[in-house]
Parts: C-alpha cells; sequence; structure tokens
C-alpha cells in the first residue's frame, strides 16, 4: 500500500533520499534547493540514514567530493540549483566523462545576471550539453517517482551515466502537493545496491581515474559516452515500465496530453505543463482541437519521437523557459526543429520565451498562445515574447 | 632509528619508474618517499591537483600510480579526497568494505593548485576533518603551463608573468606563508618539509602526517630545474641550500605547538641559495644590492618569527 502523504517538491525529493540511502551527500546551501540539505542533514542527525553528509564549502567542491565519492564506490548525490550548477559546471562534465552516475536534483532557477532567485530553466539549459541524463517533473510526485528511478538508470551498466532529476524552483519544490509516496523496503528494493565493476577502496584491484587524455584515444572515449547516452534510452524506457508496474504511474520519454488528435500543440516541461492542460480543457470544451506534449527525459533528447508525435499537426509552439538572447530561437525549439528536419516532418513550428526569472504563466497567456497556432500564416516571426509587459 | 637504505630497501616505491617528470625535479623524489611512509599492508587513494605531476604521471592508458589514484581538475584535489575518504567512512560503517583493510588517503598538489585556485578546497577539507594528509609540492610558480607567477614565488624571482624588466625587476610581492594559514586551522599536525639528510625529516613527518587521525599537512619544497634555472644534478644542493640558509625551515606543529626540526649551526646567507638560480640572476647586478638586503631582512624576519613561535607555544 502507498502511502498518501502532502509534501513539497523539495521535501518528497528529499524524502525519495532518504529512502534511496545513499553513502555519501555532498552539498552547499542556494535558493530554492537549500532545503534539500537541510531536510536530508536532519536524517543524518537522527540516524535515520547511513550516509556520510559532507558539508562542503561550495558547489564547485560538492561535485568534486561527488566524483570521489562515487568513484571510491559508493552513491554520492547533492542538490543545486542556478549559481551552484553554473559554479560546479566544470565539474558536471568531470562527473559524466568519468562515468560516474551520480544523481542530483536541479531544482531550476534563473542565473544571475541580474540576480534573481525564481524559477526558469536557464541553469538546466546552460548544462544541456554536459553529458548528464535530465528528466524534468511536472509536479511534486514527477519529481520524487524520478528520484525513485533514477539510480536504476544511471547505474546500469550499459549507461553508468551520471543524472539531474529537474523541477521549478518555488513553483514546485517549495508547493505542498497531496503526493503518494512508496513504502521503504519497496523503494529499497526497486532501487537495489550499486556494485561498481571498478572502484578506488578495492584494494585488490587499484584503479586510476581521470586520465591526461590525448589525441589517440579521446575521440573514441568521447564516443563511448555517447553510446551510453544512447542507451540511455532503453534503459529509461525499461525502468519506467517496472516502475509502472510497481506504482500504476505511467512515464514515457514525453506526456501527450490530448496530443492523438491535436492540431495545435504546445511543448513544454515541468510545471508549466499543468496550466497548459488547464488551458486545453477550456479550448476543447469551445471545439479547439488543442494538445499538449511534455517533455520527461530532454537528455538523451528523443528527437524522433517528438517529430512522429507532431508529424499531424497543423502548428506547434515550443515554450522555452530561457531568456532568448541568441537571436535566434532557444534551446528547447532548437532540439524540437531539428528532430523534425531529420524526420523529414514539416510542420510550422515557433518559439515563445516566457516564465523568466520566476514571472507567472497564466492560463490567458496560454490562451494566446494557441490563438496564435491557430491563426498562424507563416514563419515570418518565429521567436517570440509570451507576456511581455511592452515590446 | 632512520635508516634510508633500509627504507628504500624494504619498501619498494608505490609510484614507478615511466613517469615523464623532468630530470632534476623535486616532485617525484618527494611522491616516493612520502608514499614509502605509508605501511606496506595499507591501501592508499591518491587525489591530484592538475599540474606537472599529474599531466606526467597518468597519460593514458599508462599509470606510474601502484594505488588507486584520482584526478579530477585543478582546484578541487582536496574535495575530491574528501568525498572518497566519506565513502570510505560510510561504506566501512555498512560493512560494504572488508574489516581487516585499511586505505590512507593522500592528496598532492602544485603550489597553483594549493596556495592559490586550490586554497578553497584545501581550506574546506582540512576544516571539515577529513582524515586526510594533503602534500603540497611547492615549487614557486605555476610550472605546469610555463612558469607564471603565483604566491608562493619568492618575491623578486622571474617568471613568465613576473618578468625581470627594465622598470620592474621580477615579482614585488612576498610570498604568502601557507604552513601558517594551515596552523591557523588548528589541524592536529602541519609540517615544513625537504628532501634533505637523506630524506629522513621528509619520511618521519610523511609517517606521522598519515597516521595522525584527521586533517593533517605537508608542505614540501620541491625545485624545479625550468624554473628556478639550474642543473638537474644541482637538485639535492639546492635543497639543502634552502634548509641551510632558513629560506625554508623545517618544523612541524603538533596540535598547536611548534617544534622546528632543523636549526643550523651557521646559518648561510640566502645569497648561497639565491645565486645558484637563473631566476634571481637580476639580483646580482649592480645597482640591485638592495634587493639582496630586503631578501635577506624577509629571510631572518620569517626565521625569527618561527623561533618565537616555538618558544612560546612550548612554554
Amino acid at each position: 500500500m502507498s502511502i498518501r502523504e502532502r509534501l513539497s517538491g523539495n521535501e518528497a525529493t528529499a524524502f525519495a533520499m532518504k529512502q534511496i540511502n545513499p553513502d555519501v551527500v555532498a552539498a552547499f546551501p542556494i535558493t530554492p534547493s537549500t532545503e534539500i540539505p537541510q531536510y536530508f542533514s536532519t536524517y543524518v542527525a537522527n540516524g535515520q540514514v547511513d550516509t556520510e553528509f559532507v558539508a562542503v564549502e561550495g558547489e564547485h567542491s560538492a561535485m568534486a567530493a561527488c566524483i570521489g565519492a562515487e568513484a571510491a564506490g559508493g552513491r554520492a548525490m547533492t542538490a543545486t540549483s542556478s549559481q551552484g550548477l553554473a559554479y560546479m559546471w566544470e565539474m558536471v562534465q568531470i562527473a559524466s566523462s568519468s562515468r560516474l552516475p551520480i544523481v542530483m536534483p536541479l531544482i531550476n532557477r534563473a542565473i544571475s545576471g541580474p540576480l534573481n532567485i525564481h524559477c526558469d530553466h536557464t541553469d538546466a539549459m546552460a548544462s544541456r550539453d554536459c553529458g548528464w541524463i535530465m528528466l524534468f517533473s511536472e509536479d511534486n510526485q514527477e519529481a520524487y517517482d524520478n528520484m525513485i528511478m533514477a539510480h536504476r538508470i544511471a547505474e546500469h551498466k550499459d549507461v553508468m551515466l551520471p543524472l539531474m532529476v529537474c523541477q521549478d524552483g518555488f513553483i514546485t519544490s517549495h508547493s505542498i502537493e497531496n503526493i503518494e509516496l512508496i513504502e521503504d523496503d519497496i523503494v529499497k528494493e526497486f532501487v537495489g545496491t550499486y556494485k561498481p565493476a571498478h572502484y578506488l577502496l578495492n584494494k585488490k584491484e587499484p584503479i586510476a581515474v581521470g586520465p591526461m587524455d590525448l589525441q589517440p584515444y579521446l575521440t573514441e572515449h568521447k564516443k563511448q559516452q555517447a553510446v551510453a547516452m544512447e542507451n540511455a534510452k532503453i534503459v529509461i524506457k525499461e525502468v519506467s515500465e517496472d516502475f509502472e508496474k510497481m506504482t500504476g504511474r505511467k512515464y514515457d520519454f514525453f506526456e501527450g496530453y490530448k496530443l492523438e488528435d491535436a492540431e495545435y500543440v504546445i511543448v513544454c516541461m515541468n510545471s508549466t505543463a499543468g496550466t497548459v492542460k488547464e488551458t486545453i480543457d477550456k479550448l476543447r470544451e469551445l471545439g479547439v482541437k488543442a494538445g499538449l506534449l511534455k517533455i520527461r527525459m530532454f537528455r538523451p533528447f528523443p528527437g524522433e519521437e517528438i517529430a512522429k508525435a507532431l508529424s499531424n499537426a497543423k502548428s506547434v509552439a515550443v515554450l522555452d523557459r530561457v531568456p532568448l538572447v541568441s537571436a535566434t530561437g532557444g534551446p528547447l525549439y532548437e532540439d524540437v526543429v531539428s528532430g523534425m528536419f531529420v524526420e523529414g516532418i514539416n510542420v510550422p513550428t515557433i518559439n515563445y520565451t516566457y516564465g523568466v526569472g520566476g514571472r507567472d504563466v497564466t492560463v490567458e497567456q496560454i490562451e494566446k498562445v494557441y490563438a496564435d497556432l491557430q491563426g498562424l500564416k507563416d514563419m515570418k516571426e518565429p521567436y517570440r515574447f509570451l507576456g511581455l509587459k511592452s515590446k | 632509528m632512520y635508516n634510508v637504505k633500509e627504507v628504500v630497501a624494504n619498501k619498494p616505491s608505490r609510484f614507478t619508474a615511466g613517469h615523464r617528470m623532468c630530470a632534476g625535479c623535486g616532485a617525484p623524489a618527494l611522491a616516493r618517499m612520502i608514499l614509502r611512509a605509508v605501511h606496506p599492508e595499507d591501501h592508499v587513494v591518491v587525489s591530484n591537483a592538475t599540474g606537472c605531476m599529474e599531466v606526467s604521471t597518468f597519460i593514458y592508458p599508462y599509470t606510474a600510480w601502484t594505488d588507486s589514484y584520482i584526478h579530477t581538475a585543478f582546484e578541487c584535489a582536496s574535495a575530491a579526497e574528501s568525498g572518497v575518504e566519506a565513502a570510505y567512512k560510510a561504506m566501512k560503517r555498512q560493512g560494504k568494505l572488508p574489516e581487516d583493510e585499511e586505505t590512507r588517503f593522500i592528496t598532492f598538489g602544485g603550489d597553483g593548485g594549493t596556495y592559490d585556485i586550490g586554497i578553497q578546497s584545501l581550506s574546506g577539507a582540512m576544516e571539515r576533518g577529513h582524515d586526510m594528509t594533503y602534500v603540497c609540492y611547492d615549487n614557486g610558480a605555476y610550472m605546469n603551463t610555463g612558469i607564471q607567477r603565483s604566491s608562493a614565488t619568492p618575491k623578486f624571482a622571474d617568471t613568465t608573468t613576473s618578468p625581470a624588466g627594465k622598470v620592474i625587476l621580477g615579482k614585488m610581492q612576498s610570498r604568502k606563508d601557507l604552513t601558517e594559514i594551515m596552523v591557523s586551522h588548528h589541524l592536529p599536525y602541519v609540517a615544513q618539509t625537504a628532501a634533505y639528510m637523506n630524506f629522513k625529516d621528509l619520511y618521519e613527518k610523511s609517517e606521522k602526517a598519515i597516521y595522525t587521525k584527521g586533517a593533517t599537512f605537508l608542505n614540501c619544497l620541491a625545485p624545479c630545474p625550468r624554473g628556478w634555472g639550474y642543473k638537474t644534478e644541482d637538485l639535492m644542493e639546492i635543497n639543502k641550500l634552502a634548509v641551510e640558509t632558513c629560506y625554508w625551515p623545517l618544523y612541524e606543529v603538533e596540535n598547536g605547538v611548534y617544534h622546528v626540526s632543523y636549526k643550523p649551526v651557521n646559518k648561510k646567507p640566502v645569497v648561497e641559495f639565491l645565486k645558484t638560480q637563473k631566476r634571481f640572476k637580476h639580483l646580482f647586478k649592480e645597482g640591485n644590492e638592495w634587493m639582496l638586503e630586503a631578501f635577506q631582512e624577509e629571510v631572518d624576519k620569517r626565521w625569527n618569527e618561527l623561533l618565537a613561535k616555538e618558544e612560546i607555544t612550548n612554554k
């Protein structure tokens, strides 16, 4: 029997970490992810976990310590947001290239400057090609569920890559919602124990990690990393199916909401999907065939599958929760349209920047997007702002 | 009693030949002897900052380290090691590692990765009290990237970013005293050492540091033939002069109590040390006598401060 609770996204994430019971958690406070190490250090202080909590002096060291702990043979976790991820960025790539399945909740927040502590996806997008698996979560339940599935995916022998579980800062991290938790023993069995093939603390087989890797080998090593990311697609599917058998909650690369027959489709990630779903319900009553494609698995990116799912639409809007400052489309847009191009699917697809720095996303704004899609005549204005006060 | 022949004969080097560090470099001799201080039955996880030692000892697919070894980046060798040590504690506690095996944690970084870019992670790991030993091999500049000045570079030294020019005569700032910064962390054991007198001081301090519970720190002088400008065969002579002139005093601080390990009976003038190296060549030009005087003053001042600290803490 599952446990019905009311938890914030941060609480749910910390609770999942307690159930996972990693060997090391090394973390540093940063809004809005701070609560995660706070809750977790309480579990440590009360002897509820076997974990060694390392209260590092900064996020760069948080990821460095996680790399050390994971390479040592332990399960290592941290949590961060925004500047914290930016600060550890160097180490984020060393984690993935060293093939260390570290799991990290990323509570999405804008990146300075100017300083803003609220939600957008700039932090995640700035690290999108760092070789981590990236799962996005609409609400607290999804954040918790993704956390429970994370180690099974990351530690799979064909994968061995670190994994980020993203959720929206404050919007879900600090909002208390109903949630269904899984019993401790069932989680323990589902997650399993970590048995690395090679690890630093194995006296019988000393190893060296993190070489100087020059022209003769680096390309092949990077290819291995790429293969691992491709393998992750298969493993994510398998683990999600097992999770569904256990909980009845279905997860895929993405979720379609009234997508089957949709003519006008919004593509987005995280909490905005809730607002879009409500808007779709309203529009459907008016006879507008509106639909949603909510991406859960952002890395590896399911470009082919997304393109096929959008192939019957009349027009598509990709919502990027990042400021567009490159005189081209946002990162999610670029990925979606690349997938469509490769698949030979030519559906008019426009791009919106929205919700930057925690700007509220309303049903009215989403209605405006669907109205734009219905009236879309050409691709003269592909890159748009949503909710902009003035031009 | 310490006997270098016995140590070398009975304890095979855990840091093997075939690495690509320069002939005449002080660092590999340090690494070999420090690792010899580990009990033969114990396992070691070495963490290494990016630098000369790292790029010349672990070029894929070869490694010179017979123990486990991890390199992550320049500024975070201490943080990575603190993670390894934390995992060791947690796994040992849960019975995930054999009970009868002991692992020691030794981190190596040059002065760039220790005094400068790595000082935050070093300070953090030391303050948290991880059971580890940090070894700084101090060659007084960023040698790996081509002899750029660091905060460990001695005053007036000619480096590629503090060149001895017509107007500015080398590095104009005094060197940071990292050993004292580590003492201020109130660690159980901090020592400054060099490869001198058959490595006795180095070996004994290494053993003490490695087997003292908690975070310990060793600052080791590591002359660099390219950066300092000396002939490869002069390495040991330069170590000797650094100590005999009191430019690099040998001392240890155990739980706050200072002990000066070696007090030269006849303290040599620092020019004896300076004149062996090209980086100080301009100090000997006519009109620059003031530089030699200022250098000597600084050495004397620091040496006297050290003696005073020894006296105060032993009262």
